[in-house]
């Protein structure tokens, strides 16, 4: 049987019917005179998938230096430390925000004309799809042995037979039948997932933004016994979002009971805990254990436990034999076995104020030099060795000072600034009949208190990636049609065609085709198909 | 059984594993050379028919059917045999997992060892499916024992438990998929390196020149378009899945640190990594990407999931730095 010209269907529709994409037809270039029309195209430019394509090409690259180099807001340390090592590009990296990759202005120009351009697609894209679920699939092309898969075959039954036989097997189609045709589309779902993850991207941008700009941070150091409120004050080290306001704080207190820290024989790290016990303003207290992994939330403010460390218990007494200071002083961790540093300020005795420098460790070895070394972060054998300077501290001339430093410009080392190792209950006595005690160890923690107000909608927004994604990558968009031709005579066998088409995963559509057609196609049938069949008249399209 | 010699048990059985899978592709390279072999005497009969004339009487040469037999019996000899190493591969996992009373993935050498197993699986199910020939085998094989050669001489950690941070149920999740996706993406990484290699012997029997090695591989592997289509259906397959390990260590990232994102050097190298790929995907489906240069994207992305895992852990300073 040969094409007949009068077949329906014109170029136009052929050409409609095969373009089985979403993606919006590239528009001819605007007329001359048009004044928008520098604009239009300059528009158009960015929205294209190939501008897309390289945006996200210089998004991965632009990252690369974020990847390598130290970065400012995880460690400005490291940042001093390698600008030091490399005066001569240091300076120059660091004006071109390479150790602040991801606050720099060319990073957000890069991801912001991504959105941008993201958007300019979307908005074609969502108003096509939205079109074409609402729209019957396009009319069967005229050619359909043109079609990547296709078939022909006869069959004694009549056309509406053939076509309700159709229509039956297609019923987890869209399928819309026109007098003697059948077309039929599946897999809409494909675009929709597309478009979801998209449109996710765009909330999770939105859900950064919040936490960026109305989130905060602040982190705190308690030794065993203390405690912290969440108020502005309280913390050591507080990153507030730029329109964070204090008003926004949830009002909480907590105070730590104890810090435990368990240690395998090798010195790795087991568990860590913090036994707090938490109240809200006016409420009632409660107990809990805040863990790595196991924060503490409390309406939205969660509180972690990032650090620990050791803080020996010193009795200073006077001359007089009077207490004159008792407290826990945070030794800071130098090394993962826990040799630590600390500095102890006098500044409250009278006239002659007294400084100590520090270095407690905790399962305490003496090498043969006499430096004290620490071999395991567990406290097996702590010493807290201290070498004393007497003047002036500088703490009265208002400037602030670190607690973690002395100044000792203006103090003169105490025995030659010779180090006095202490066992826990030990006294280092001070000329003029002064004393600091060693009495026992406690341990400190550190919290982190975060409120980011964009958590939640990033979440969702993730959910939603996830979930379009798999909608867009695993669900196929395919076409079918069916064309059926009664016989030119009474009795003359009918003939059926039938072709598809599908952008992905053409070997899969192929097997689906093949299993379609061989529930419309009567077994034993003399056949003209372009496949040729067995002799033992086994179907095998 | 103690939990020692539970894990030097699943240490012996991965070196089991690696013996069986080099056996393996010592099968499927004899498979291709027969093949190789069968190919010069049909294009020996060819042109001798060529010069005797067509017509002549085609008599099937008995070296041949000897040479097809024996190259088929290699094949599946060396498949059976990665179905072996495969079985072996999962015991050795199953016996870390008990010796250390842990997920066996917690460091990089039990990590390593589960992403060679995700791909050599897929590999089995790609072929299983019909998808890809076997003889591809010998170049999948290759990468898969030189991987795990390294990662259990150089990345060796005797079983034992995890540091607290990783004390979560979120290792199960995050690290579960992050292992299936890396898996699936450098077995496409290689795949995409078959296709380029397949492109440019193409390119070159079409500019009517002799391939020398390595490019006269080429010859043995599946054709471009079916190279193509098995790298993308890979990839396909691990983006959402790499997604989500993404987003689960979000979560993770939340409940440990107090935070889901904060461009740590893994985070960072995750997601050039996701971008990367996003960037293969959109390529694919983009007017003058298409092919090579899509290829292209595909073995970059996978260069730079190779750094997420490897250069990072070894030298970058981070928060992911315990493996």
């Amino acid at each position: 049987m040969t094409v007949r010209s009068d077949v329906p269907g014109d170029v136009n529709a052929d050409e409609e019917a095969v373009r089985l994409t979403t993606q919006p037809k590239p528009v001819g270039l605007a007329r001359k005179g048009d004044l928008l029309g520098p604009l239009r195209r300059g528009w158009r430019q960015l929205t294209s998938m190939r501008t897309a394509l390289l945006l996200l090409f210089l998004l991965a690259l632009a990252s690369v230096p974020g990847g390598f180099l130290p970065q400012r807001r995880l460690n400005p340390l490291r940042v001093n430390q390698y600008i030091a090592q490399h005066p001569g590009t240091g300076p120059l990296m660091d004006r071109l925000r390479l150790f602040d990759v991801f606050s720099s202005p060319w990073f957000s120009a890069i991801y912001l004309l991504l959105f941008v351009s993201l958007v300019g697609c979307l908005i074609p894209r969502t108003r096509l799809h939205l079109k074409a679920l609402t729209s019957k699939p396009p009319k069967v092309p005229r050619s359909l042995a043109k079609l990547p898969v296709n078939d022909r075959w006869e069959t004694v039954n009549g056309v509406d037979q053939v076509l309700d036989q159709a229509g039956a097997a297609l019923r987890s189609w869209r399928v819309v039948r026109r007098e003697h045709e059948i077309s039929a589309e599946k897999g809409y779902l494909r675009e929709t997932g597309n478009l979801i993850f998209h449109l996710s991207l765009i909330l999770l941008l939105v859900g950064i933004a919040l936490g960026a700009f109305g989130g905060f941070k602040g982190t705190v150091l308690v030794v065993e016994g203390k405690g912290f409120a969440n108020t502005v004050a309280s913390f050591d080290d507080l990153q507030p979002g730029r329109r964070f306001s204090p008003s926004s704080l949830v009002p909480f207190s907590v105070r730590l009971d104890a810090f435990r820290a368990t240690y395998g024989p090798d010195g790795k790290a087991l568990t860590f805990d913090a036994d707090v016990r938490w109240a809200p303003l006016g409420g009632a207290e409660k107990r809990d254990d805040i863990r790595v992994n196991h924060p503490l939330d409390v309406g939205g403010a969660k509180t972690y436990l990032i650090g620990h460390g050791y803080a020996p218990h010193i009795i200073v007494k006077d001359s007089t034999g009077a207490v004159i200071d008792d407290r826990l002083v945070p030794c800071l961790p130098q090394n993962p076995q826990f040799l630590s540093t600390c500095v102890i300020k006098e500044a409250n005795t009278t006239g002659t104020q007294f400084g100590f420098r520090g270095v407690f460790t905790p399962t305490t070895v003496t090498d043969s030099t006499g430096h004290v070394g620490s071999s395991y972060p567990g406290l097996r054998n702590p010493v807290l060795t201290v070498a004393a300077f007497s003047g002036d501290l500088g703490v009265d001339a208002g400037t602030p000072q670190s607690v973690y430093s002395l100044d000792t410009t203006a103090m003169t080392p105490v025995d030659g600034g010779q180090a006095h190792a202490l066992l826990p209950g030990q006294v280092f006595h001070l000329p003029g009949g002064a004393s600091l005690t060693y009495a026992d160890t406690q341990e400190w923690a550190t919290f982190q208190v975060t409120q980011d107000p964009g958590k939640g909608l990033a979440l969702v927004a993730a959910i939603g990636m996830v979930g379009g994604l798999m909608l867009s990558l695993f669900i196929r968009r395919r076409r079918l049609w069916v064309r059926v031709r009664a016989g030119a005579i009474d009795g003359a066998p009918t003939t059926v065609e039938a072709g598809g088409l599908a952008r992905t995963d053409p070997d899969r559509y192929a097997d689906e085709f093949a299993a379609l057609v061989r529930l419309l196609r009567p077994v034993a049938t003399p056949t003209t198909s372009s496949t040729p069949t067995s002799t033992n008249q086994e179907e095998r399209p | 059984m103690t939990d020692q010699s539970l894990g030097q048990l699943g240490d012996g059985l991965l070196l089991a594993t690696v013996v069986v899978y080099a056996l393996a592709m010592l099968g499927y390279a004899g498979e291709q050379a027969s093949r190789k072999a069968r190919r010069a005497v049909t294009s020996v009969r060819a042109s001798s028919q060529v010069l005797v004339g067509a017509g002549g009487p085609s008599v099937s040469l008995p070296a041949e059917t000897v040479t097809v037999e024996r190259a088929s019996r290699s094949g599946r000899f060396a498949i059976a045999l990665t179905a072996c190493g495969w079985a072996v591969h999962v015991l050795s996992l199953v016996f870390r997992g008990f010796a250390a009373h842990r997920v066996p993935w917690g460091n990089m050498y039990e990590f390593s060892s589960a992403v060679a197993l995700v791909a050599v699986s897929f590999f089995l199910v790609l072929v299983a499916r019909g998808r890809v020939e076997r003889a591809l085998g010998a170049f999948v094989m290759l990468p898969v024992v030189l991987y795990l050669g390294l990662a259990s001489s150089v990345l060796y950690t005797a079983a034992g438990p995890l540091v607290p941070a990783l004390n979560s149920y979120w290792i199960k999740i995050h690290v579960a998929a992050a292992i299936m996706a890396s898996g699936s993406f450098l077995l496409s990484g290689v795949v995409a390196l078959l296709y380029l290699l397949r492109s440019r012997y193409d390119a070159q029997l079409t500019a009517r020149r002799t391939p020398h090695f390595p490019v006269s591989l080429g010859a043995q592997l599946p054709t471009a378009p079916v190279l193509d289509r098995v790298s993308y259906s890979v990839i396909a397959f691990a983006f959402p899945v790499w997604t989500f390990a993404i987003i689960a260590g979000g979560i993770w990232a939340e409940s440990a640190w107090g935070r889901y994102w904060g461009w740590d050097p893994k985070e960072t190298w995750s997601f050039i990594t996701w971008v990367l790929y996003a960037g293969y995907l959109h390529a694919r489906a983009t007017a003058g990407w298409k092919g090579k240069k899509a290829a292209w994207v595909a073995v970059a992305a996978a260069g730079a999931l190779i750094v997420d895992y490897y250069v990072v852990n070894i030298f970058v300073v981070g928060l992911h730095s315990y493996a």
